[in-house]
């Protein structure tokens, strides 16, 4: 174990762990803005009620996403300054621009929100919801830009070991982040979606109340929308992958040769003949590259090496990555159909609701997984091995100390979270019924 | 191009520290100053609609400097690894306790989270700019109770111009008492520097004294945060000259060609982003009463 080692661990952890609350955050902030717009279009009570349920639990995982996100932006420069030096002349780009362009507009208008309901005009309010919802999926765009220049470097050249950026059009319209930005963002939709599903399936079960069908109609068309274009954009990927990344592919296939109709196999022994030359290049008899002969031949090209990420994590990944989130979108659909009209929810379908929250989560967590680690050994694409961007002069002792205390306060905090989750779950939606006593101001829901 | 990045990144540290100064003074001040739970929900709401905008200001700043000076970037946050790690640490705590505070049966964590993160950076950032500039473990010490002092006072400043009622008159007390040390350890950090913005910077800190003394709140926050701005000009001043040791800021800069893109994106969208924090300060301007929305 080396300080290589510790940096690694440290930014899987830390960047898992952010990426399980952004998701909800860029979904669950359009869902709530969506549900005040239907407040305001039809003064109906209960999309206020809903409004400031969801925007509560919406509050409570912001929180964790912007205080774990922090961290992402100080990691580079802390474990990796090789990296941020050769980097940074491209890379720092889309990331000052999220910070100008996005997280100012999220934070500033989301302080709005919270304190403006009875300060703003109302649609100046309405507003406010909105452009921190923007501003939110403003910033997975930047930021995903940026990781798409690490797996697919474009508009740039190495001026004395140092990446020049030449092209700042052509980082932020990389194919692979035009691919990349409506797979993840759609994938943060169905997330959202599959959380609202579960707390509205919660509810479903317990009370008759019209409202919380109503909150899981509009979580299924969500979900489902999502879902087809997580679907679209995945097999936009793949075709990426078989040009840009062949060895994350191969990996992901467990195809060891070169293979002409390659297959794809759903699990190791259960294959479907030429399907995955067909999903690489719409022709089921292209030729698929293989891993051991990539190898071979990114050791005539980059010298002695190895060249493959960790294959069992790349190959499972994919699989679960596809089995859960295809299982998600399953379900919202099925939901639909059995929902379409006036028809009631059936008890069955609302208890199946409760698995749309840990199944795409997974599922998101999965892709990143296979994203991130299938690139491996290289940190950017034919340019810069990760174990080169390690910081030199960051002890084995330093990242020991600090991947400690960002573990434990993590672990400490998604504790604290799902306790707070689940008590304002389990709270409802009714609070803003009670009437305020006149010897009490009425404790504004929002605030502190 | 070179200078015009560093300037903008200088301003962008220097806005961060006099926004974010005083929400790290009230985040500390707030269980003291207020007696009860209104009182203490009455602190923190005057800081509740812009402390997670004024962290932006951060954001940006270290990602400013990712982008035009990405040696200076990575060498500072790599040699200063264990004091940005308690940074972090700190910001965390006090985001999660300020936005959860209201949504727990016992705000009693969230309040010591708040405390405990807002101390920690704002130590913290004073000890590594110190570092930054003299090297030294001693200054490093000085440079943080500088820093961790006079956002209190900045806090308790703000704190009195923005509130009614008992919390705004402890929290003139405490600026007071504030002053009293921060103006001492404004003499010896600062005396290091020597340079003329530094002297200034004395001079206006005392001069918050005077005027919170004489209850003149809106004139002594505008003194504390040109101590502030004085204070930054001074270390940007010398870190112009030598960002890191053994870094100059040409050696750490992009190329032309990214300087002069996010020269334009830089132009273009800071003038709005001033505006709409602006009006966030002119919708929330009147003083937080006791159990008022």
């Amino acid at each position: 174990m080396d300080a290589l080692d510790l940096a690694r661990w440290q930014f899987g952890v830390t960047t898992v762990y952010h990426f399980l609350f952004v998701p909800l955050t860029i979904g669950l902030g359009v869902f709530v803005a969506a549900l005040q717009t239907a407040w305001h279009r039809t003064g109906k009570e209960h999309y206020l009620r809903l409004t400031k349920f969801f925007g509560k639990l919406f509050l409570i995982n912001f929180a964790m996403g912007v205080v774990t996100g922090i961290v992402q932006e100080f990691q580079f420069g802390m474990n990796w300054s090789e990296y941020s030096t050769f980097v940074g002349d491209v890379f720092g780009a889309p990331l000052a621009m999220e910070a100008l362009l996005a997280f100012f507009m999220e934070s500033t208008f989301l302080g709005l929100w919270i304190f403006g309901w009875d300060r703003l005009p109302k649609k100046a309010h309405l507003a406010c919801i909105w452009a921190a919802a923007i501003g939110s999926n403003v910033s997975a765009y930047f930021i995903l830009a940026a990781n798409a220049w690490m797996k697919h470097p474009v508009g740039y050249e190495v001026v004395d070991g140092k990446a020049r950026m030449t092209d700042l059009w052509a980082v932020l319209t990389n194919s692979t982040a035009l691919a990349q930005v409506p797979h993840v963002v759609g994938a943060a939709f169905v997330v959202a979606g599959g959380f609202v599903l579960a707390v509205s399936g919660y509810w479903l079960l317990r009370t008759r109340a019209g409202m919380w069908r109503g909150a899981a109609r509009g979580a299924l068309v969500m979900t489902a929308i999502a879902g087809a274009v997580v679907a679209g954009t995945g097999d936009m990927s793949a075709k990426l992958m078989y040009e840009q990344q062949p060895m994350k592919l191969a990996s992901a296939e467990g195809l060891e040769r070169d293979t002409a109709g390659a297959a794809f196999s759903v699990a190791p022994g259960v294959e479907i003949p030429a399907l995955l030359s067909f999903l690489s290049t719409n022709d089921p008899g292209a030729t698929v590259q293989g891993t051991e002969d990539l190898q071979r031949r990114f050791e005539q090209e980059f010298g002695p090496g190895d060249y493959r990420p960790n294959q069992p994590v790349v190959f499972w990944s994919f699989r679960v990555m596809i089995g859960f989130g295809m299982a998600t979108v399953g379900l919202s659909v099925l939901g639909l159909w059995l929902t379409r009209g006036r028809r009631d929810m059936p008890r069955w379908l609302a208890r199946a609701f409760l698995w749309a929250l840990p199944l795409p989560l997974t599922a998101v967590t999965a892709g990143w997984l296979l994203s991130e680690i299938g690139r491996q050994p290289w940190t950017v694409a034919g340019e810069l091995l990760t174990a080169a961007g390690v910081s030199p002069g960051v002890s084995l002792t330093e990242v020991a100390i600090s991947l400690t205390v960002f573990t434990l306060l993590y672990g400490a905090l998604a504790v604290a979270e799902v306790v707070l989750l689940t008590r304002h779950v389990r709270g409802g939606a009714e609070e803003e019924r009670r009437p305020a006593a006149p010897a009490e101001q009425p404790e504004p829901s929002l605030m502190y | 191009m070179i200078d015009l990045w560093f300037v903008i990144i200088a301003f962008l540290w220097t806005g961060y520290f006099v926004l974010e100064g005083f929400d790290f003074g009230v985040g500390m001040l707030a269980p003291f100053v207020g007696r009860n739970a209104a009182e203490r929900r009455q602190s923190l709401q005057t800081i509740g609609p812009v402390w997670d905008g004024n962290e932006v200001w951060l954001i940006t700043a270290v990602g400013a400097m990712f982008a035009a000076f990405p040696a200076w970037y990575a060498g500072v946050f790599s040699s200063f690894y264990l004091p940005v790690t308690l940074v972090l640490a700190g910001l965390i705590v006090r985001g999660v306790g300020l936005e959860w505070r209201g949504k727990v049966t016992s705000p009693r964590w969230c309040d010591a989270g708040i405390v405990a993160g807002s101390a920690l950076p704002a130590f913290l950032w004073g000890a590594i700019f110190a570092g930054l500039l003299f090297g030294r473990p001693l200054a490093a010490l000085l440079g943080g109770a500088f820093t961790l002092t006079v956002c209190v006072l900045h806090g308790a400043v703000f704190l009195a111009l923005k509130t009614t009622g008992p919390v705004r008159r402890r929290a003139r007390s405490a600026a007071m008492a504030a002053s009293a040390v921060a103006v001492p350890v404004a003499v010896f950090a600062l005396s290091g520097l020597g340079t003329p913005p530094a002297l200034a910077a004395m001079g206006t800190l005392a001069a918050a004294t005077a005027l919170i003394w004489r209850r003149r709140e809106g004139w002594a926050f505008a003194a504390t945060a040109g101590a502030i701005v004085l204070t930054a000009l001074a270390v940007f001043v010398r870190l112009h000259a030598r960002p890191l040791p053994g870094l100059t800021l040409a050696e750490a800069a992009s190329g032309a060609y990214t300087l002069t893109m996010l020269s334009w994106i830089g132009l273009i969208t800071l003038p709005f982003i001033l505006v709409y924090q602006g009006w966030t300060y002119w919708v929330f301007r009147k003083r937080v009463r006791v159990g008022a929305a």
